[in-house]
């Protein structure tokens, strides 16, 4: 009886478009994952829109207070830096997200190390679907409400919105890496509510989600800039899109998120490396 | 034949912190696998069995790369496991039954397209062993229940279907009947009877239930605190540890003299004197009976097989 045998083709390994086709599939299994969830989905959606509303209120006195242009920012710039800010904290996952610790935890990581495709890599395209996902379903709900409601400032510039795309595409990958990174420590640590807590409060207030980072000083801005990856996420792509800046510093600042990209996923690289050296299995 | 797997001195310690006083926490070295040697042909569908903390999944985590070894050496397919993993990854399959390898949130059907890009499987061969699959592991109302809501029984199949789908040269399934029901473990058995008949993928089977081993493996190795204690096959075992066939007859009458047949002892005679029950330690069940039938009417006759719990049972507690 000829079964299920070992004679499969395995030279299509080396082929790139194998390889991207490989990596294609596992950002539509993202997509789908997340697609699963619809009631979450609406939820997410509609707490991103009331919040919204409270701080572009807030936003709007504070530039009405500092006669109309607050920080460099405009009125309607604030509320297109609101509902954009509050649709792309969804579309980069600042919070909540713990399948990699939780996997580690409780041992079912040892299933992803038998893929024949970088552990990072494998969570990389996954999570580049899943927000594809949340552009369509939890950016653009927010944007559409705010843009009904208040006066938005749509950018002038040809180049601003392949560049915002760009911008938020790298946002997308520094967020991850950084999730990657603190999940990563579960491997020493088991527990990581502490680091997840450090990472919530670092990641939205010293990323621009709470308030622009141009309000601080200009050199501790500065120093936030090109020190951390946290305004990489959040405030980068919202200034680039509201054109708070000339041109060649809009294409500067998505050049300071390109450097963060390529030095937190080799990060990531090193740290996976160094835990899978010293991984102990939980659970047997 | 040629080596798919080979181990020599293989040796995984791990450090266990205890505590030793009120602060103080002492650490303490465990060897968790001590020494194996092992080489298993292509084609084998190999037994590895032991008790609860023997080192079983740990060898199998070491044979599939997600574990270095503190010592020893050890191929499979000819790659070293740890730093070769994901090219080994495509030449193996791995089934652990108290874990899942398949997405959680798609559908069955989904999974299997997955595995077949992440395997990088040319679409012929990946649909033809699908085929296959669905027709003898029962799969195809299940193909489109999101495999969170699989019960047991029907996500090992899953499971079982997603580590063969890229054509493994080797199989390696850790408890995959754990906590299935009858029906379940039969329907796994068949299949993994029938692929190892095919003789092409080798097996190597962990489980706690022998009777998979029974059924299924025509070698047997035993481990026990981290050292091969058996290697060969159930029959050796049971010669090993005097298991024997019992023969048990009904006469009509009690013999007038007592009946013997060299290799055969006479194990307990009823009270009647009419039940007698003989083990078997060379001699042939047939001869035996023949030279009965000879001494009297033979009522009724039961032979029967060593059960292989009970030499398991003495194997794992005369330590």
């Amino acid at each position: 009886m000829g079964l299920v045998t070992a004679t499969a083709a395995r030279d299509t390994s080396s082929n790139p478009f194998a390889q991207i086709r490989g990596y294609g599939a596992l950002v539509r299994s993202g997509f789908r994952r997340y697609a699963t969830y619809r009631q979450a989905t609406v939820a997410g959606a509609a707490t991103n829109t009331v919040f919204g509303f409270l701080r572009c209120y807030v936003m709007l006195a504070v530039a009405a207070g500092a006669g109309g242009v607050a920080a460099g920012y405009r009125g309607d710039q604030l509320a297109t830096y609101v509902w954009f800010g509050q649709g792309l904290l969804a579309v980069v996952l600042l919070w909540g997200w713990s399948d990699l610790a939780d996997r580690i935890r409780t041992g079912e990581v040892a299933t992803d190390l038998l893929r024949p495709i970088h552990p990072v890599a494998l969570y990389l395209a996954t999570d580049l679907g899943r927000a594809g996902y949340a552009t369509l379903f939890r950016l653009l709900p927010p944007v559409l409400v705010g843009l009904l409601v208040f006066d938005f400032y749509l950018p002038g510039r040809p180049g601003t919105w392949p560049l915002f795309a760009l911008a938020t595409l790298l946002a997308v990958v520094i967020c991850f890496a950084c999730r990657f990174l603190v999940n990563a420590t579960a491997y020493w640590l088991l527990d990581i509510r502490g680091v997840t807590v450090a990472w919530a409060l670092g990641s939205s207030v010293l990323g621009g989600l709470y308030f622009p980072l141009r309000f601080l000083p200009a050199p501790v801005a500065a120093a936030l800039y090109l020190g951390t990856p946290f305004p990489s996420i959040i405030q980068i792509p919202l200034d680039v899109l509201v054109e708070r800046d000339p041109a060649p510093v809009q294409v500067g600042l998505v050049g300071v998120q390109a450097v963060w990209a390529a030095v937190l996923l080799g990060a990531c690289q090193v740290v996976q490396r160094r835990a899978e050296r010293r991984l102990v299995i939980q659970g047997g | 034949m040629s080596t798919v797997i080979e181990m020599q001195g293989l040796r995984k310690e791990f450090t266990v912190r205890v505590r030793a006083g009120r602060l103080r926490r002492a650490k303490r070295t465990v060897a968790a696998v001590d020494g194996v040697d092992l080489a298993v042909p292509r084609g084998e569908l190999l037994g590895y069995i032991g008790p609860n903390g023997a080192g079983k999944s740990t060898t199998l985590k070491m044979l599939t790369g997600i574990l270095t070894p503190t010592a020893g050496t050890v191929r499979v397919c000819g790659l070293v496991p740890v730093p070769q993993r994901t090219r080994l990854a495509r030449r193996i399959g791995v089934v652990f039954g108290q874990r899942s390898l398949l997405w959680w949130d798609l559908p069955l059907r989904d999974s299997f397209d997955l595995l077949r890009h992440i395997y990088r499987v040319p679409a012929a061969g990946h649909a033809a062993r699908l085929r296959r699959c669905r027709s003898l592991l029962e799969l195809d109302g299940l193909l489109d229940t999101p495999v969170r809501q699989l019960s047991l029984g029907q996500r090992m199949r899953g499971e079982i279907t997603a580590a063969l789908l890229h054509g493994p040269e080797v199989l390696f399934l850790d408890e995959p009947t754990i906590g299935l029901d009858v029906v379940s473990k039969q329907a796994v058995r068949g299949f993994l009877a029938e692929l190892g008949a095919a003789g092409e993928t080798t097996v190597v089977l962990t489980t706690h239930d022998l009777n998979d081993i029974e059924k299924l493996c025509r070698r047997l190795v035993v481990i026990d605190n981290g050292r091969v204690v058996h290697d060969g096959s159930l029959a050796q075992l049971h010669q090993r540890y005097g298991s024997t066939r019992q023969v048990v007859v009904d006469l009509d009458e009690p013999p007038a003299e007592p009946v013997t047949v060299p290799g055969a002892r006479l194990v307990s005679t009823g009270s009647d004197g009419r039940r007698l029950t003989y083990a078997l330690a060379g001699a042939e069940a047939g001869e035996l009976v023949a030279r009965l039938a000879g001494a009297g009417a033979l009522r009724d006759l039961t032979v029967l097989e060593p059960a292989i719990e009970d030499v398991v049972t003495r194997l794992y507690t005369d330590r």
